[in-house]
């Protein structure tokens, strides 16, 4: 227990501690304080006119658009295309329409393994390529929440912000931690695959290539798609704790930072301090959950003569120690990271739910960028319920929140549900799920259930026992992934064109503070009602059910 | 159109300082300063790759210490995991096998992580307790005294974390290539 606690402070509150200059940074950066860099990045795509939240979002889903057909044609013709040093050959089309769907929506759901599947142009070329701009997306469009919000006239031009995000936050930081884990490693080559003889004489062949650089802006960007199967429990992709250490670190560094730009840049660091605070809490009690339960020993092994004093370790990695593989699962399932340092499908039961329980909820730090937004969608329906509780007219920062503003919100907030519960009752009554299973039972169902969670919240991670590389698999997640991520973009970016086109009135004492702890309890509750209760019927037919049949 | 232009150029500048300018500064800073790491580990013995030191491979021989189970089958090119959930019956099959190759009594205990397939099913590491509790078998089979074979093991062990995570482990490769050594 105690190198657990030393381990979370270690890496949860070191990483809180460098979000606070990394958030005043990129508010400065987005805010226009480098004006040599943004004359380049202005003159590289010809100008950046000012525009409104209409024309910002049609040049996000233009470029967006761009980004799925280029990737999809790369990873159709990879067998045709050069540094393909493994022979890879053509992939099927449903399995290239989902993976593209995947990685341009800063899923990296994968219903594949990337060492036999894709070339490493295909990998570097393709994948790692959206792996900086979809996570450059995500910021872009927090950066335009911002300033809509903020009193600033207009929301900024996307090929400016997309720019700024991807070569002065994502890049630097990427090489720093691609440099870090390959001196560590983590292989950089493009040399393929490497054959030994093993000492029993038998023949190895073991898969490498330029994982160091994929490996670090996965973390970075809460992309998650690894460069191996395994994700980060492959030793290739992790070599030591100390690499496992750093990629945590990558994993929520820029997620924090995103709460902090967000405050610095509508000026009110208070009301950021506040929504920090409660997805700390919330953090906080998923972290001990996960690390509680999963010290747990594995069942199976019960009757059985095995020495079992360091809990559950099917699907974990002896050098990244005992309590990282649940940390791990909570961190990267808080943001929509989606990368793995254990297998969550060998999870104790109600450790498995921690997980499903972060994608639901999808905003405790979140995407980058992305989980700010999120969290806008809450902080209105709080501002909202707040105030016809006291029977005012319902202000944010000035804003007044009425009819429409809510209809759209709740609009974006019940898809998430809609999504993951109806596909899963679709998957759950037939063979398209039914027949993919590895597990029997509760923990089947439990498998549809994630996979459905993961897709809709962009995640990524998987119980990966599933075998969900169909048509009907890829088809639908690559449908759900699609919606989950442009909804929930353009929606607020919408509410707040529709906030900055009435005139704003000023705070009275009347008005609700969104800088207090009354707030922070508020905004609290309305995620736990709102967020979780829905999905407890799914999570008492899945995990709940196994951990009281078969837990003893 | 007003949109697809500067779509079309920002495609570029992307893809040339985030791909291209981004792949070969980590490439050319990986193969100079750390090229046995960069090239995936690969140990040579009098000239000949035998393994990597990050990746397990299978050891069958009692004279050998023995990997964590792998549900990959030791497969260096389609690493995984079992996916199992700990409650699974096929996996206390599973580990009823492991335990009767081991010779595991209710008296002598095997430790956990011989039983529990990793995660990518390559971990090139087992516990210390898990290596001692192999070197019985070890010496028996090579002619050593036990001491020596467990001497051998304590050499080999290491806390993976310091004070992080001190539970100590042993890299089996690198363990039985010492083991071979004592041989010549």
């Amino acid at each position: 227990m105690f190198t657990a606690i030393l381990t979370v402070i270690l890496i949860v509150g070191g990483t809180a501690l460098l979000a606070w200059p990394l958030g005043k940074y990129m508010a400065a950066l987005f805010s226009g304080r480098f004006a040599a860099a943004d004359g380049i990045f202005t003159r590289a795509v010809g100008g950046a006119p000012a525009q409104d939240w209409k024309q910002y979002s049609l040049a996000l889903i233009a470029f967006n658009a761009l980004m799925f057909v280029f990737v999809f044609a790369m990873l159709a013709l990879q067998h045709a295309l050069p540094l393909n040093p493994d022979g890879q050959g053509p992939a099927s089309l449903d399995l290239v329409f989902n993976t593209a769907s995947s990685f341009t929506t800063n899923t990296n759901l994968q219903h594949y393994s990337g060492e036999s599947t894709w070339s490493y142009l295909a990998q570097l070329g393709g994948l790692m390529w959206l792996q900086f701009v979809s996570a450059a997306t995500g910021i872009a469009a927090l950066a335009a929440l911002a300033r809509g919000i903020g009193e600033q006239a207009s929301m900024g031009n996307f090929f400016l912000d997309l720019q700024r995000a991807s070569f002065c936050v994502l890049l630097p930081l990427a090489i720093i931690v691609a440099c870090f884990i390959a001196l560590r490693g983590v292989p950089m080559t493009f040399d393929g695959a490497a054959t030994v003889t093993t000492l029993e004489g038998a023949v190895q062949t073991i898969a490498r290539g330029p994982a160091a650089a994929f490996v670090a802006i996965k973390q970075l960007g809460t992309n998650g798609g690894g460069f191996f199967g395994p994700n980060s429990t492959h030793p290739l992709e992790n070599a030591d704790f100390w690499t496992n250490c750093f990629q945590m670190v990558s994993l929520i560094i820029i997620p924090m930072a995103c709460v902090w730009m967000f405050g610095r840049m509508i000026g009110r660091i208070k009301h950021a301090g506040v929504v920090f605070g409660v997805m700390a809490v919330l953090l906080l009690v998923k972290m001990t959950a996960a690390i509680g339960f999963e010290t747990a020993p594995t069942q199976a092994f019960a009757d059985l003569p095995v020495a079992q004093d360091v809990g559950n370790l099917e699907g974990k990695e002896l050098r990244l120690g005992a309590t990282t593989g649940p940390l791990w699962a909570v961190l990267t399932t808080s943001t929509s990271n989606g990368s793995v340092g254990a297998m969550h499908d060998s999870l104790n039961p109600l450790t498995g739910l921690v997980p499903m329980a972060g994608m639901w909820l999808n905003e405790t730090f979140g995407g980058v960028g992305v989980g700010m937004i999120n969290m806008f969608l809450y902080i209105m329906v709080a501002v909202f319920v707040a105030g016809m509780m006291v029977g005012r007219t319902p202000e944010y920062l000035g804003h007044r929140v009425e009819g429409r503003e809510m209809r759209l919100a709740v609009l974006a907030l019940i898809s998430h549900p809609v999504l993951i519960l109806g596909g899963t009752a679709l998957f759950a009554a037939t063979a398209w799920g039914a027949g993919t299973l590895n597990n029997a039972g509760a923990h089947g169902f439990s498998e549809i259930l994630y996979e459905f969670s993961s897709a809709a919240a962009n995640n990524g991670s998987g119980f990966e026992g599933l075998g969900d590389n169909t048509v009907p698999w890829n088809i639908a997640t690559g449908l759900v992934m699609l919606i989950g991520r442009y909804l929930p973009i353009i929606v607020p970016l919408a509410i707040v064109g529709s906030l900055m086109a009435k005139r704003r009135s000023a705070e009275s004492a009347g008005t609700l503070s969104v800088e207090g702890g009354t707030f922070g309890v508020m905004l609290f509750i309305t995620i736990l009602i709102f967020g979780a209760l829905t999905f407890f019927p799914a999570a008492a037919l899945g995990p709940v059910a196994e951990h009281l049949t078969l837990m003893r | 159109m007003t949109y697809l232009l500067p779509s079309l150029r920002l495609w570029l500048v992307t893809m040339l300082v985030c791909v291209v300018g981004y792949a070969a500064l980590v490439y050319g800073l990986a193969q100079t300063f750390a090229p046995y790491r960069a090239n995936a580990s690969i140990i040579e013995v009098d000239g000949r790759a035998v393994g990597s030191e990050l990746v397990a491979q299978d050891f069958t021989s009692a004279g050998y210490f023995w990997p964590r189970p792998s549900a990959a089958d030791y497969d260096g090119m389609g690493a995984a995991g079992s996916n199992l959930s700990p409650t699974s019956q096929d996996l206390a099959a599973r580990a009823a096998e492991t335990v009767a190759r081991y010779g595991a009594t209710p008296d002598n205990p095997i430790p956990a992580d011989l039983v529990a397939a990793s995660g990518g099913g390559l971990d090139p590491h087992i516990s210390l307790a898990g290596a001692l509790y192999q070197a019985e078998r070890v010496a028996e089979a090579r002619g050593l005294p036990v001491g020596r074979v467990r001497d051998l093991v304590q050499d080999a062990a290491f806390a993976p974390g310091s004070i992080f995570a001190p539970e100590p482990i042993v890299n089996v490769l690198q363990l039985n290539l010492a083991l071979d050594r004592l041989a010549q």
